[in-house]
């Protein structure tokens, strides 16, 4: 019995929010790898599309909520999730055409491009703040537990409750269906092995008679959508505010790179070995090895590796040990 | 136009703007923007050092500006002998630990064969130094943290005079380039990117919670000041009656004097490095370094060692940024940890390089001084325009009410079209390198 509930423990505090966690971080990576394999630079701007996605859809909700609009239990946000999407992408579209464009014609090194990046993470992160503010927002409506804890622990006899939030199963579901979707893209549509053949071989899907501009600007349309899911889910989940997308940043790109850059496979791969480090070094593990131990064993201290506030540091040192010796990522990821 | 034409007509234009906000805004507003110009000027040259030279690609400036300031702090507070006494043999012996399971653990993996035995040595030996280190260490800590938690709750520093602490800055940047070098130069341009983003954000991490070392967000506030106090100018007669000859009021006076006085200590080091870097940009050295930028398989060819000239630039720079960052802390009289933003450490002092022209000591200068003016002045001037433009809507209306709120964001908006512009149109800076 204690064991079980050490189990179902670790499970309300680990497990849960490390899956729907590494789901965020996965859909996050995915953006990030796509724009690396095709575009070939790092997106320093990533962090903020999806900030700017998010508060699209935010938006879209509120006037939803609004209008009286709702999704039964479900948040409204996912209602508005395809406009969100619409808006984003239309914003990304125009950045490429208005900056990233004149430096593809150009050929220019990837380093310049990711300054450029900077360049547009100024602007996105100042016009985001501009219109919803530097503040918390929240937008989730419809019920907050799939699972709650009190039901379970009267449903189950255990100590311990677990409880699954409904933008927990939202964000693993809604991830699932996306990475579905967009694997059936990529391996099944014509515009998908288009977009692989010339992320594998430039010169040479041209000279097949791929349209560049056209993969360019689906790549754009995918990554928003991406973006807007994963920070949308993000803001459900834990909260809306937009220096946090920001600083995501570093997750997203050491998910990616672990994964390998390039790969989207080792994009979700890399999503989860972060997050799920990241959640099981910080975490203080006194309730569940008070549960587990035998009587009389129970530590006095927390049992915490280290303080939530170095989450950075683990995402990082997994970075820098994958580079260190297997430089091309889990998933031979390619290198420019 | 000549080179040194351009170079004096743009910055007699910076000059002027500076000068023009002191007519009319104030001359507080107008010396405070030349203060921090001179400190974001050398924070510049550091990142100029490291992406102009050598074309290294260093985003961590935040965290090595933050460690001058840490350095600022340890020289300049005066010890908590209490904290010494009640954990601070201790928390030093648990680092001392850390250390040297880390050294033990990298001889290990120099000296075994390379086998799962060897992993598994490696890993077990880290995670027993782990806890052993947590064992040591996390009793100093909290001995050390309850000393007087509200007043100091930390070891102190020195006890030195400030000025020390800001060669002592640049050495702690220098010393954690030297880890962050060793490990992530090899990599590409853009993973050492990412390596020095994680850097900055652990930096300010361990600020924030170590509170034994640095009072965490607490704040470490009242530095010692290398420059009078203006409260003891005003009670000198002395400058009251020097004051009074210029026809200035005594306290405005006497806070222009201690901004002068700091702005003529900045001016010596930035003058200093300045000369410096270009007698190292125009020598042998500066030319081999260029030549390595410009093509690493060619002057790897041609005998020179990059990996250590890399790490050399690296760590050179990350000690100017973190110089400046010490300067800095001595500015504001106090050490925030939690004010530390990427936004505004890091990336606009690359909007400063590359605004200014990259390559070039003069343009990162120039760019130093020509952007934190802008970041100063768009606030005031975001606010003014969105005055005018939402004059004619009504009073008290949501949209005019959240457009004059959100004026103050402005900032970054501008910033980042400014960063697309220079490079669209004048992608080498508005001083080129030479």
């Amino acid at each position: 019995m204690d064991l079980l509930n050490a189990l179902v423990a670790l499970a309300n505090f680990v497990l849960i929010p490390a899956a729907a966690y590494g789901a965020q971080l996965a859909l996050g990576a995915l953006g990030v790898t796509l724009i690396y394999g095709i575009l070939r630079f790092s997106n320093f701007a990533h962090g903020d599309t999806m900030a700017f996605g998010a508060m699209a859809t935010i938006l879209v909700t509120w006037g939803f909520q609004s209008l009286g609009l709702h999704f039964g239990p479900l948040p409204t946000a996912l209602l508005a999730l395809p406009i969100g999407i619409a808006a984003c992408a239309l914003f990304v579209l125009g950045t490429d055409r208005a900056v990233y464009r004149f430096y593809r014609r150009q050929k220019t090194s990837p380093v310049v491009l990711v300054i450029v990046s900077m360049g547009v993470m100024f602007i996105m992160n100042g016009l985001v703040r501009f219109i919803i503010g530097p503040d918390d927002q929240s937008f989730a409506d419809g019920e907050r537990f799939i699972v709650n804890a009190r039901e379970f622990k009267s449903w189950t006899g255990l100590e311990e409750g677990l409880a699954l939030k409904t933008s927990q199963g939202i964000t693993i579901v809604v991830a699932l269906l996306t990475v579905a979707v967009l694997f059936w893209f990529l391996n099944r549509t014509r515009t998908g092995k288009s977009m692989r053949a010339f992320s594998d071989n430039e010169d040479l899907a041209l000279l097949s008679g791929i349209n560049p501009e056209r993969v360019v600007a689906i790549t754009w349309i995918i990554v928003a959508a991406l973006a807007t899911i994963a920070g949308t889910l993000y803001g459900l989940d834990k909260s809306f505010k937009p220096f946090t997308y920001f600083q995501l940043l570093l997750p997203i790109f050491a998910a990616a790179i672990v994964g390998g850059l390039g790969s989207p496979i080792g994009a979700i791969a890399g999503g989860f070995v972060i997050a799920f480090s990241e959640v099981m070094i910080t975490y203080a593990y006194k309730k569940v090895l008070g549960y587990a131990l035998p009587g009389g064993w129970e530590p006095d201290g927390l049992v915490q590796l280290l303080s939530t506030d170095y989450k950075f540091a683990v995402s990082f040192v997994i970075l820098i040990v994958v580079l260190l010796f297997r430089p091309t990522g889990l998933f031979k990821g390619k290198s420019v | 136009m000549s080179p040194n034409l351009r170079i004096t007509g743009l910055f007699a234009l910076v000059a002027l703007l500076i000068i023009g906000a002191g007519f009319l805004q104030s001359w507080n507003v107008a010396l405070g923007i030349l203060n921090m110009g001179l400190i974001s000027a050398i924070m510049a040259l550091g990142v100029n050092m490291q992406w102009g030279y050598a074309g290294l690609f260093n985003v961590g400036v935040m965290g090595f500006a933050a460690l001058g300031g840490l350095g600022a702090v340890l020289v300049a507070m005066p010890p908590v002998n209490a904290a010494w006494a009640a954990g601070g043999l201790r928390v030093l012996a648990g680092l001392a630990l850390a250390v040297a399971s880390i050294a033990l653990a990298v001889l290990l993996w120099r000296r075994m064969r390379p086998s799962w035995t060897r992993g598994g040595a490696v890993m077990a030996l880290l995670f027993a130094g782990f806890f052993a280190f947590r064992a040591v260490f996390d009793g100093g800590v909290a001995a050390i943290e309850a000393v007087d938690p509200a007043a100091t709750g930390y070891l102190g520093g020195l006890g030195l005079p400030v000025i020390l602490g800001w060669p002592a800055g640049a050495l702690l940047a220098a010393g954690a380039a030297w880890i962050v070098g060793k490990t992530a130069l090899g990599l590409r341009s853009d993973y050492l990117a990412i390596a020095t983003l994680g850097i900055a954000e652990i930096i300010i991490a361990v600020l924030k919670n170590e509170d034994w070392l640095s009072r965490g967000v607490k704040n470490v506030i009242g530095l010692p000041r290398p420059v009078p106090y203006e409260v003891d100018l005003r009670d000198s007669e002395a400058f009251a009656a020097r004051a009074q000859d210029l026809g200035l009021d005594v306290v405005t006076a006497s806070s222009i004097a201690v901004k002068l006085a700091y702005a003529g200590l900045f001016g010596v080091v930035l003058v200093a490095l300045l000369y410096l870097s270009e007698r190292a940009l125009r020598s042998p050295w500066g030319r081999m370094m260029r030549a390595i930028r410009d093509n690493e398989t060619a002057a790897r060819a041609m005998g020179k060692n990059v990996t250590r000239r890399h790490l050399q630039i690296f760590i050179l720079g990350s000690a100017v940024c973190g110089l400046a960052g010490a300067m800095m802390t001595t500015l504001d009289g106090q050490l925030t940890p939690g004010s530390y933003q990427p936004l505004r450490y890091t990336f606009l002092i690359w909007v400063m390089v590359i605004v200014g022209g990259s390559g070039n000591n003069w343009g990162a200068v120039l760019g130093g001084f020509l952007v934190w003016f802008l970041w100063v002045e768009v606030e005031p001037f975001g606010l003014w325009l969105m005055q005018t433009l939402t004059a004619p809507l009504a009073d008290g209306s949501a949209l005019k009410e959240h457009l004059i709120d959100s004026a103050a964001h402005m900032r970054l908006l501008t910033m980042g079209i400014i960063l697309l512009v220079v490079l669209r149109f004048s992608p080498r800076g508005l001083i080129p390198e030479r």
